[in-house]
């Protein structure tokens, strides 16, 4: 009785006015990321670390003006005004909490289904393994969009709270208006999104080639730090410039005044070619493998 | 049966561009093609990484409307072989066709017609039932988001989990896993549903419960392929079998063909074995055994009243005879190879 009512219903012809396909998967994709609890904890954990790094630093420097010493421009900054707290958190969170959190989701995307084995099932739907791979990408792009939003909002809010708010005196010394300064950050949000979204298609490409999701977040995170240790070493001066990691500060060119663009645009090709590279490989590796998980 | 017919038919009008896939399952087409058989294979072979074969050279037929039990021990290629089918596992040589469609080639046009169950339950532990088969339902992109929510609830009632909907897979029984795993099978009309191993793990009363549902997809003209390393879980809802060891197919047909492989044996029940033996000898009968006041031998081609003679004129006291039909359960061990054999 239930059932036959439910198979005269017309399936195949997709009626007009009903969500798109593949917008359908991507809702559904983006809803099992959100709504993971271990990814909510991340994400609130980049939410509290900004807040726990504003009430340090104005435990720090309780008078306000006398920054200035120990070249930490930064922090003299945010003496005068809290919207650079904004900077200061990304500053520091990019060198290891949102790549984590941009490993652990992309490193899960694929390599998580094939170890509970639900990827065989989505395939025998079929999803459709290029579609179903597109999705959990946007996803990843997504999620590191968000972890970057959020770092950014905790940061102003505490900012806001704890510090003075008005023009912004940028790190070359110019003064700009308050809504030019959070414009700016906006920017840098995106810049460093931007970053992740790179990350996190070498995520994928490395999710694609195991069933243990820990194995590939942890392989996504070192090597990001690897990377990051790398750019730092100035013997290998030569190949900094094609690190993945070596151009995810040089947003700092948006808090300067003239903007050095080619330093961004530079930075922004090298996420491209990345985020290609990497799509590609995930993409030859995840339509041509066996499924045997 | 029509309703899943009308669904379907109206499906393959829409892909219009499959060439003998039009000739639709309706009853009511009278003279078209009977439809392509619901799955074949041909020298069909799986050679993994290491160079172990785990399917060698298979060859499948499985008529539509048919129950068919895929038999072999465990590792004998079962899975690889319906993962195949499902397009998850690429061939190294040989083709697959599903209700007519090359597979992995037409994957996206034919696996929607197909419901399947691989290797045991895999949903989200930390998900409802319900969330995780509208999971399953929106990663389909040829069914209505709009009627997502009631077929959902009547694939969940039509395995009696309705409910534990709200339930986190978690905390599912394993026979409740099975279920929802069988559930994703019904979401939408399907012309083929593969199972592999449903009743793994399952109990007595567990086991019942998935053959009556298998009986009852059936009846809906819906083929079905169920796979087993147990011949007695199958047995009873089955029209046809196919056994396989070590990665060929050692038999294929009915359960009666099955049953005519074995050879019938004559056996009598007397108190003078011995005589008995010499007497079944002197009429030519092979493969003679001896045990517990039993003794038995090939019928071949004599007939049950000749011997019975033939032993009362050698004066054997015959307590009893009997020609008993070949246990499937024999004739498939015969097949597959004895106890915990399992080469590969």
């Amino acid at each position: 009785m239930s059932t036959a009512e439910v198979t005269v219903v017309p399936l195949l012809a997709r009626p007009p006015g009903a969500v798109p396909s593949w917008l359908r998967l991507l809702r559904s994709e983006l809803r099992l990321v959100f709504r993971r609890l271990r990814n909510l904890a991340l994400l609130a954990a980049l939410a509290a670390l900004p807040v726990l790094l504003g009430i340090a630093l104005r435990l720090a420097a309780p008078g306000g003006g006398r920054g200035g010493d120990a070249g930490s421009s930064f922090i003299s900054q945010l003496a005068g005004n809290g919207v650079f707290l904004a900077f200061i958190a990304i500053t520091l969170m990019i060198a290891l909490m949102l790549p984590l959190a941009v490993a652990v989701v992309s490193g899960d995307s694929v390599a998580g289904e094939a170890g509970l084995g639900t990827l065989r099932y989505l395939l025998t739907v079929p999803a459709g393994r290029t579609r179903l791979l597109a999705a959990k990408y946007v996803a990843v792009v997504v999620f590191g969009l968000s972890a970057c939003c959020v770092v950014v909002a905790a940061a102003l809010a505490t900012g806001a709270a704890l510090f003075p708010v008005g023009p912004v005196t940028l790190l070359s010394g110019n003064t700009v208006p308050l809504g030019q300064g959070l414009l700016r950050v906006l920017f840098v949000t995106l810049y460093v999104a931007a970053a992740m979204a790179a990350l996190g298609a070498i995520g994928l490409a490395v999710s694609t080639f195991t069933e243990h999701p820990i194995g590939a977040i942890a392989a996504v995170l070192v090597l990001a730090v690897v990377s990051e240790i790398a750019d730092n070493i100035p013997q290998f001066a030569a190949v900094h410039p094609y690190l993945p990691s070596h151009w995810w500060l040089y947003f700092d060119s948006l808090l300067r005044t003239p903007v050095a663009t080619s330093d961004l645009l530079h930075g922004l090709l090298s996420f491209g070619v990345y985020a290609v590279i990497f799509c590609s490989i995930a993409w030859a590796r995840f339509t041509s493998a066996d499924v045997t998980a | 049966m029509s309703t899943a017919g009308t669904g379907t038919d109206a499906g393959t009008g829409a892909d219009a561009g499959a060439p003998e896939a039009g000739a639709g399952p309706g009853p009511g087409d009278g003279p078209a093609a009977p439809p392509a058989p619901a799955i074949t294979t041909s020298g069909l072979t799986k050679r993994f990484r290491g160079g172990q074969i785990a399917v060698d050279d298979l060859g499948l037929a499985v008529p539509r409307g048919s129950i068919y039990g895929f038999l072999g021990p465990n590792g004998s290629g079962k899975t690889t072989t319906i993962r195949m089918l499902l397009g998850l596992v690429y061939p190294t040589r040989g083709s697959v066709r599903l209700l007519g469609e090359p597979v992995p080639g037409a994957a996206a046009r034919v696996l929607p017609r197909v419901g399947s169950l691989v290797e045991g339950p895999a949903f989200y532990p930390y998900l409802s039932g319900r969330a995780n088969l509208a999971r399953i339902d929106a990663a389909d992109r040829t069914t209505d988001p709009r009627t997502a929510a009631a077929r959902i609830d009547a694939a969940l009632d039509r395995v009696g989990l309705l409910s534990a909907a709200k339930k986190r897979y978690r905390a599912y029984s394993l026979g409740m896993k099975q279920r929802l795993a069988i559930a994703t099978g019904l979401l939408r009309p399907r012309e083929l549903i593969i199972l592999d191993e449903p009743t793994n793990g399952l109990d007595p009363q567990g086991t019942r419960e998935v053959r009556g549902l298998i009986r009852e997809i059936a009846t809906d003209g819906v083929t079905v392929l169920v796979s087993s390393h147990l011949l007695a879980e199958v047995e009873q809802i089955c029209t046809h079998v196919g056994v396989m060891r070590t990665g060929r197919l050692v038999f294929q047909g009915t359960l009666d063909e099955l049953r005519s492989q074995g050879s019938r044996r004559v056996v009598i029940r007397t108190t003078q074995p011995g005589e008995a033996a010499a007497t079944l000898a002197g009429l030519g009968l092979a493969d003679i055994r001896s045990a517990d006041g039993e003794v038995s031998a090939l019928l071949a081609d004599q007939s049950p009243e000749r011997i019975c003679r033939e032993l009362v004129l050698a004066g054997v006291g015959v307590a009893g005879l009997a020609t008993p039909r070949p246990n499937l359960e024999d004739l498939f061990v015969g097949l597959t190879g004895e106890g915990f054999d399992v080469d590969g």
